[in-house]
């Protein structure tokens, strides 16, 4: 317990010098632009590969599960919304990126401490923090956009697999889809997307900041990194909806 | 200069320095011997700042570290080169970004004077067609050379070196070696290195201190260390036969 509360601690101290003194401005506009394309642009891919086809699963497995002719046709468009705009997009693809963004954090955070380079940062004067931690966190302010791909793909997702499946007729699917729309539960969505993005930038640079060890601690750091990265975004997700939607 | 008085360094109930005394001299290369564990790294991140001692003083041309601020620190570290044992080269830059670096991070001069600036570091180093190469595609002695070249850029007044030798082989190793004393005498930085190379004592020390479980068994010149009968560096020095040899050969032809 105590352990945790020192991490905890010295988590907060990191946040705290990371917006201590500064890096010069155009060497930190070099790097948040890097490191957008590294974080932002390269998870593109995986983002969108992986909404098209769960949204599509989400959707099949709606329409499988609500064969009672009692129910709704608009039933599947309805759910497949509400689970990917509340759920899906937010949360899943969030624990998939602190597998894939959050290890590439720490690995390369942490590959720079086993080689001296942080060293090499401090013994010139420069705010390591700063430098290193800053523009991860900038960059991943731009993570609501991804998130609004990935929400449009796994509702498109779903559209390709009923209407191709026949488990849904086009005009039932969009009924279920312009049901009911509440807008704050997309402005939910992405207050805890946010978050989500602070989290997903700070935990793993953290475990690879303070990483102990050579090549062997880098592994054992990403995979530490991705465990609580993944525990704080559950956590995170259970203390916004119910103060946000209860 | 850099002046150290009893600085002993702890770690929990471990002392790893137990008050080592000592000064580096301006234009002098100065060597930190010892064995592994001796407390030579320790000693080394003391005076970069990088451990904050447990207790004593360590004085940069007679301003102690203790006492300057932080903006003063800061500055003192763009006053400093440093050397590391695996290079610590950035590597996702390449070998001219790399020596380019601190001049970017702390001047306001422009791209061109700082290219300027640093193709001649590189050209100093004997560092031929590497400029567009990552670190990963040149050797470890170029590495090595590139570690310097992005030492000295900042004309430092103070470089400091761990085990620059540490992976080369015995070649690469003297025209690293010879290189610093160069650049020392040529800036005239205070330059510190920290070995267990003996060629690199018998070549370059020119002051030199041995380090012993965290305190200073001996300190003189790579004349003197010939001479000396303190049993911890002749034990330590003279460990190889070779070396026995050449010690026995030097002595006699000195008498």
């Amino acid at each position: 317990m105590i352990k945790l509360l020192e991490h905890i601690g010295r988590y907060f101290i990191m946040l705290q010098k990371t917006f201590g003194k500064f890096t010069k401005s155009s060497v930190l506009r070099k790097l948040v632009v890097r490191e957008i394309d590294d974080l932002i642009i390269g998870s593109l891919g995986i983002v969108a590969f992986i909404s098209f086809f769960v949204g599509g699963v989400v959707a099949i497995q709606t329409a499988i599960n609500s064969d009672n002719p009692l129910l709704p046709k608009y039933l599947v468009g309805y759910a497949t919304r509400q689970s990917i705009i509340l759920e899906f997009a937010p949360t899943f693809i969030s624990i998939i990126m602190a597998g894939k963004v959050g290890s590439f954090i720490t690995s390369s955070i942490g590959t720079m401490r086993v080689t001296e380079q942080i060293d090499a940062l401090e013994v010139m004067g420069v705010n390591t923090y700063n430098y290193l931690i800053f523009p991860k966190i900038a960059a991943m302010t731009l993570y609501p956009f991804i998130i609004v791909i990935s929400m449009f793909l796994g509702i498109f997702g779903g559209y390709v697999a009923c209407i191709t499946g026949g488990f849904s007729a086009h005009a039932d699917f969009v009924e279920g889809l312009q049901l009911d729309f509440n807008a704050f539960h997309v402005t939910y969505a992405f207050i805890k997307t946010f978050l989500f993005a602070m989290l997903l930038a700070t935990i793993p640079s953290y475990h690879g900041y303070f990483m102990k060890g050579g090549a062997l601690g880098v592994g054992k750091a990403s995979t530490t990194s991705f465990v609580w990265t993944s525990v704080a975004i559950i956590l995170m997700n259970s203390f916004v909806t119910n103060f946000l939607l209860t | 200069m850099i002046e150290i008085n009893n600085l002993k360094k702890s770690f929990g109930e471990t002392e790893v320095l137990k008050g080592v005394s000592t000064v580096f001299e301006q234009g002098k290369t100065n060597l930190i011997i010892g064995q592994s564990g001796s407390g030579k790294t320790v000693f080394l991140k003391c005076i970069l700042g990088l451990h904050q001692a447990s207790e004593g003083e360590i004085s940069y041309n007679q301003n102690p570290l203790s006492q300057m601020t932080e903006k003063e620190r800061s500055l003192l570290r763009q006053d400093m080169g440093m050397v590391f044992q695996g290079s610590a080269l950035f590597d996702s830059m390449t070998v001219e970004e790399n020596v380019m670096f601190p001049m970017k991070m702390f001047t306001e001069a422009a791209a061109d004077e700082i290219r300027e600036r640093a193709n001649i570091a590189i050209k100093r180093v004997n560092l031929i067609d590497a400029n567009a190469k990552l670190p990963s595609e040149i050797s470890g002695g170029m590495q090595k050379r590139v570690a310097i070249a992005r030492a000295i850029i900042m004309n430092p007044n103070y470089l400091f070196c761990d085990e620059p030798n540490s992976g080369l082989d015995p070649k690469t190793a003297i025209l690293i070696d010879n290189l610093i004393q160069e650049i020392t005498q040529e800036y005239q930085i205070t330059t510190v290195i920290n070995s267990h190379d003996m060629n690199s004592v018998m070549e370059i020390g020119e002051k030199i201190i041995f380090l012993k479980d965290g305190e200073k068994k001996w300190e003189g010149s790579n004349k003197e260390i010939f001479k000396t009968d303190n049993e911890a560096v002749t034990n330590f020095v003279y460990s190889s036969e070779l070396f026995k040899k050449v010690r026995k050969v030097y002595l006699e032809e000195s008498e």
